[in-house]
C-alpha cells in the first residue's frame, strides 16, 4: 500500500472540481504526476497542484493506493467519484458529489459532506463522521436508476431526497433526516436511526426502510400489516410493519404482489 | 471562401447520380457550386487515397421543435455523460459547447451532422401551430440545411375535406399551411389514430374509423396522395404508418403500401415515388405477442421491391439508450405502459399530438435484438438502393450519430456477426430473424445511393443535393477509406464515416480532420405553392380562427419572416 497525501494550499475562488482525486486516477503515478492531473474551476482548466501540495507516490493500482487529504475540502467537488478500489480519507469537510458513481473501495470523510454524495453508487463504502446535505445516494437528476450497491453511513443527520430511485445497497443515517426517503425506490435498504419529517417511501415500488425514531407525517399510501421483532444495524427492537406505496404499481413474484416495506419502531 | 475556387484532388469519387463508382478524379468548386474546371490558382484539397462523396441527405430525423425540446428538458440525464461540455479548443475558437446524446443540443446536432458529412436534414414532424418554435430551433442549428414537414393526417380541416371527398380543397389547405408554417411537404403520422387518441382511442387498422370524423386511415392516406400529386410538390406524402411497433403489424404495413398502387408521381422535380414510408423497421414485425415477435422484413421488402412508386427509410435500431418521441401519441402511452419510464404527452389543438418516453434498446432483450435485425434486413433485402434510405428515425430507434455504425453493419457481415455473438439470447434472435443467414455486404456505391442520391431525389432536391455533377451545390465529404483496399477491420469504416477527413459545404471547408472549423451558411428550405385562391378554404380557415376553434388569432399563427432568416424557397405553380 502507498499513501498519497494532499495538503490544501489555496481555497479555490469558485469551486474546484476534483474529479481526478481518486485512487484510479492516481494509480501508478508519482507525486509530481499527480499534481499535474486535471480539474476544473468553472470553465478554466486547472490541476490538482494548483490547490494542493502533493506528497508521496501512488501504488501501482487503485487498490494499492490510499489518498489522505489533510485539511478542509469545503470547496472541492467529486472527491472519490467513480473510484473502483483503494481508499480516500478527508480530514475535514467535503463539497458535493463525494463518491458519486463509485464502484468500490472506501471513502471516509471526517467532517461534513454537502449534497449528492454517493449518487448512483454501485459498490464500496462511504463513511461520513458528520452530517450530509441533500440527495444522499439518489439518482442523478432526471435519471430513474439510483444507487445500486455499496454502503453509505452518515453518523450525523442528512437533508432531503435520500435514496431516490434506489435499486440496491444500504444507506444508514445515524441521526435525523428531513423529507423524501426512498422515493420511487425499487430495492435497497435505508435505515434512519433518528426522526424523519415525512414523505417516507412515496411512490416506492420495492425495498426496505427502517425508522428507529419518529415519522412526523406518515404517507397515506402505507398500511400497517403486523408488528415484528428485528435487529437492525446492531439495534434490536419491535417494529410496526407497513407496506406500500399502495398508490404505485407493484410487481408480482411467485404469484404474490411485492410491496415496499417500512419498519417503524413501535412506541414503547 | 464561398466565392473562391477550390479543387478536391485525386480522391476515389463515388457519385451514383453519374454512375461513378470509385474512379480517381477531381471535384472542382466555384462560387459555392460544383463546376467543370477551375483555374490553377484554386485552393487544392488533397483527397488522395480517400473516398469523395456528395454531402449526405437525411430524409427523416427529429431534430427541432417543441417535442425535441421537451425531450431535452425531460431528460437532463441524457447530457450527463455525453458531449464535450468544456472543449477548450472549441471555446477558444468561438464554438459552442455540445451536450446530449439521444437529444443533443442544437449546436451538437449541427456539428455532429457536419462531422459525418451531412448537408441536409429533414425535420420529420412539425406541429403546424408550433411551427414558429420549429423554425427558431432550425435557425439555431448551425451548418446544416434543413426543412420541416408539417403533419396533416390528423388535422381537422383535412379530415373534414377528405371525408367529403374534396381533394382540391385539401390541396388548397395544404398550400395555405405550407406557406403559413414555411413547411416542405405532407407528413402523415398514424393517420386518424392520433386524432382518435383525443377520445382515448387509436386506429390500429387501416379501416378503423376515426371517431366523430367518420373517415378511415386508408381514406386519409389515399386522399393526401391525390392532393399531394394535384399540387405536384417536390416530395411525396411522407407516411408514418398506423399500428407502429406492434407484433404482427406487417400485413397492415403492406396494406398501407398498396394504397399507392395506381398513382403516378406528377411533379417537376424529378421525384418518382408517390409515397415515402418512413422507419419501416417499426412496421415489419410478425408474431402474435412478444414471445414470437419476429422479423417480416423479407415479406415487406418483397412488396417494396416490385412497387416502383414507393420509397422507404429504415429506422434502424442501434441498441442504445435513447428517447422516443413522436406525434403518435397513443403509441407513446402504450410504450410507457411497457417500460414504466417517464412519459410526456401533449395535444396540439385541431392538428396533432405528441408523446415522449425514454427507451433502452437492450441487445440482451430478444424483441430489441429482433428489431435490430429487422432494420438491417430491410436494407439487405432491398433491390433498389436509390429507394431505400439509411435512418434511425432519430432519436426513436437510435441517435443519428449512429449512422456510421449502421453503415458498418450493412457493409460487413463480420461486424453483424460480432454484434450477434455479443447478444445473450442470440440463438432465440437468430430463430426469429433471417440476418444470420444473410451474406450480402453493401458497397460504398450502395451506401452513397442510400444516403446521398436516393434521399435527395425522393425529396425532389436531386438537382442540387446528393451528387457531384457540375451545377450542384458544392457539398463534398472526404472520408478516410481507401476504395481499392477497404479495411478488414469494419470498425475503421465506422470511424471514417463518424468523422469526415474533410467536409465542404457551399464551397466552404466546414470540417477538417473531424473537427468543425466553420459555422457555414445554413439555409431553411420550404415550399411555396402558387395557386388560384380557393374562397371556401380561405373562409373555412378564417372561421376556425375567428370563431374560436383555435385559441390563437390567425395573425399570430404563421411563421414570421424573422424566425427563418436564411430561406431558400422552392416555388411550385399550380394552374387553375
Amino acid at each position: 500500500m502507498a499513501t498519497v497525501t494532499l495538503k490544501p494550499t489555496r481555497v479555490p475562488e469558485l469551486i474546484f472540481e476534483g474529479y481526478s482525486i481518486t485512487p484510479d486516477a492516481f494509480a501508478g503515478k508519482t507525486a509530481a504526476q499527480i499534481a499535474a492531473l486535471p480539474g476544473h474551476e468553472g470553465k478554466i482548466h486547472v490541476t490538482i497542484g494548483d490547490f494542493f501540495a502533493v506528497s508521496g507516490d501512488a501504488g501501482a493500482t487503485a487498490a494499492e493506493t490510499d489518498i489522505v487529504i489533510d485539511g478542509d475540502c469545503s470547496r472541492v467537488k467529486y472527491i472519490g467519484s467513480k473510484m473502483t478500489a483503494g481508499t480516500v480519507t478527508v480530514n475535514g469537510n467535503a463539497d458535493m458529489y463525494v463518491g458519486g458513481w463509485m464502484k468500490g473501495g472506501r471513502i471516509h470523510i471526517r467532517g461534513n459532506m454537502d449534497s449528492f454524495c454517493g449518487i448512483q453508487m454501485e459498490g464500496g463504502e462511504l463513511l461520513c463522521d458528520g452530517n450530509a446535505g441533500n440527495h444522499v445516494g439518489c439518482a442523478y437528476r432526471g435519471d430513474w436508476r439510483g444507487m445500486k450497491g455499496g454502503t453509505i453511513r452518515i453518523k450525523g443527520s442528512a437533508g432531503n431526497d435520500i435514496g431516490t430511485f434506489m435499486l440496491g445497497g444500504t444507506i444508514i443515517i445515524e441521526k435525523n433526516a428531513f423529507i423524501h426517503v426512498s422515493t420511487h425506490a425499487e430495492g435497497g435498504t435505508v435505515i434512519i436511526k433518528g426522526d424523519v419529517e415525512g414523505r417516507v417511501g412515496g411512490q416506492m415500488v420495492k425495498g426496505e426502510m427502517y425508522v428507529l425514531g419518529k415519522i412526523k407525517f406518515m404517507m397515506p399510501g402505507y398500511k400497517k400489516v403486523d408488528t415484528v421483532e428485528k435487529e437492525v444495524d446492531g439495534v434490536k427492537a419491535t417494529f410496526d410493519h407497513y407496506i406500500g406505496d399502495l398508490g404505485e404499481r407493484h410487481p408480482k413474484s411467485k404469484g404474490q404482489v411485492v410491496y415496499a416495506n417500512l419498519y417503524l419502531k413501535a412506541a414503547a | 471562401m464561398a466565392s473562391g475556387e477550390m479543387i478536391v484532388k485525386g480522391g476515389f469519387i463515388i457519385d451514383p447520380t453519374r454512375k461513378i463508382d470509385g474512379d480517381v478524379g477531381d471535384v472542382a468548386i466555384k462560387d459555392g457550386k460544383i463546376v467543370d474546371k477551375v483555374s490553377s490558382s484554386a485552393k487544392v484539397i488533397d483527397a488522395k487515397g480517400k473516398i469523395v462523396m456528395a454531402g449526405a441527405v437525411d430524409v427523416h430525423s427529429h431534430v427541432a421543435g417543441p417535442k425535441v425540446n421537451a425531450g431535452r428538458l425531460m431528460r437532463p440525464e441524457d447530457k450527463l455523460l455525453s458531449g464535450s461540455f468544456r472543449s477548450g479548443m472549441a471555446q477558444k475558437n468561438g464554438y459552442r459547447m455540445e451536450s446530449g446524446f439521444s437529444i443533443p443540443s442544437v449546436f451538437k446536432t449541427g456539428y455532429d451532422y457536419a462531422r459525418m458529412g451531412y448537408t441536409f436534414v429533414m425535420e420529420a414532424a412539425m406541429p403546424p401551430l408550433l411551427a414558429p418554435h420549429v423554425h427558431e430551433e432550425i435557425h439555431d442549428t448551425p451548418i446544416i440545411d434543413e426543412a420541416a414537414l408539417p403533419v396533416f393526417a390528423n388535422n381537422w380541416f383535412v379530415m373534414e375535406y377528405l371525408q367529403k371527398g374534396e381533394v382540391e380543397n385539401t390541396a388548397s389547405y395544404i398550400a395555405w399551411l405550407l406557406k403559413a408554417t414555411k413547411g416542405y411537404g405532407v407528413k402523415l403520422v398514424n393517420p386518424g389514430g392520433t386524432a382518435a387518441w383525443a377520445w382515448g382511442l387509436n386506429c390500429l387498422n387501416l379501416n378503423d374509423p376515426v371517431p366523430y370524423f367518420e373517415i378511415t386511415p386508408a381514406e386519409i392516406i389515399k386522399g393526401l396522395i391525390e392532393a399531394n400529386e394535384y399540387l405536384g410538390l417536390p416530395h411525396s406524402i411522407h407516411l408514418h404508418q398506423n399500428n407502429l411497433g406492434n407484433p404482427g403489424n406487417y400485413p397492415d404495413t403492406i396494406a398501407a403500401l398498396k394504397l399507392a398502387e395506381g398513382f403516378k408521381a406528377r411533379n417537376k422535380f424529378g421525384r418518382e415515388q408517390v409515397m415515402h414510408s418512413t422507419h419501416l423497421q417499426f412496421h415489419s414485425y410478425g408474431g402474435e405477442g412478444w414471445k414470437d415477435f419476429c422479423s417480416k422484413a423479407k415479406e415487406v421488402m418483397d412488396y417494396v421491391n416490385k412497387q416502383k412508386n414507393i420509397t422507404i427509410d429504415l429506422g434502424c435500431v442501434t441498441l442504445d439508450e435513447t428517447t422516443t418521441m413522436t406525434a403518435d401519441g397513443p403509441f407513446e402511452h402504450h410504450l410507457h405502459g411497457l417500460n414504466h419510464l417517464k412519459w410526456t404527452n401533449v395535444d396540439v389543438e385541431l392538428e396533432t399530438a405528441a408523446g415522449i418516453v425514454p427507451y433502452i434498446y437492450d441487445k440482451n432483450v430478444t424483441p430489441n435484438a429482433v428489431q435490430w435485425a429487422t432494420g438491417l434486413e430491410l436494407a439487405l433485402y432491398a433491390k433498389d438502393m436509390d429507394r431505400t434510405f439509411i435512418t434511425t428515425d432519430h432519436p426513436n430507434a437510435g441517435p443519428f450519430t449512429r449512422y456510421p455504425r449502421v453503415i458498418k453493419w450493412l457493409m460487413s457481415k463480420k461486424a453483424r456477426e460480432a454484434t450477434i455473438a455479443s447478444m445473450k439470447n442470440n440463438d432465440k434472435m437468430i430463430g426469429l430473424t433471417n440476418i444470420h443467414a444473410m451474406d450480402r455486404e453493401l458497397t460504398l456505391f450502395e451506401i452513397a445511393q442510400m444516403t446521398r442520391s436516393g434521399p435527395a431525389k425522393c425529396l425532389g432536391l436531386g438537382n442540387v443535393y446528393g451528387g457531384l455533377a457540375p451545377g450542384m451545390n458544392a457539398d463534398v465529404g472526404i472520408f478516410d477509406l481507401n476504395y481499392k483496399n477497404l479495411p478488414s477491420d469494419a470498425e475503421k469504416i465506422e470511424t471514417a464515416f463518424q468523422r469526415a477527413a474533410c467536409f465542404i459545404k457551399g464551397g466552404e471547408v466546414i470540417v477538417k480532420d473531424g473537427e468543425v472549423v466553420s459555422h457555414g451558411r445554413k439555409k431553411t428550405v420550404w415550399v411555396k405553392v402558387k395557386m388560384p385562391e380557393n374562397p371556401q378554404v380561405t373562409r373555412d380557415v378564417s372561421q376556425a380562427f375567428h370563431q374560436g376553434t383555435y385559441t390563437v388569432d390567425l395573425l399570430n399563427y404563421p411563421v414570421r419572416e424573422y424566425l427563418a432568416p436564411h430561406q431558400s424557397v422552392i416555388d411550385v405553380n399550380v394552374e387553375a
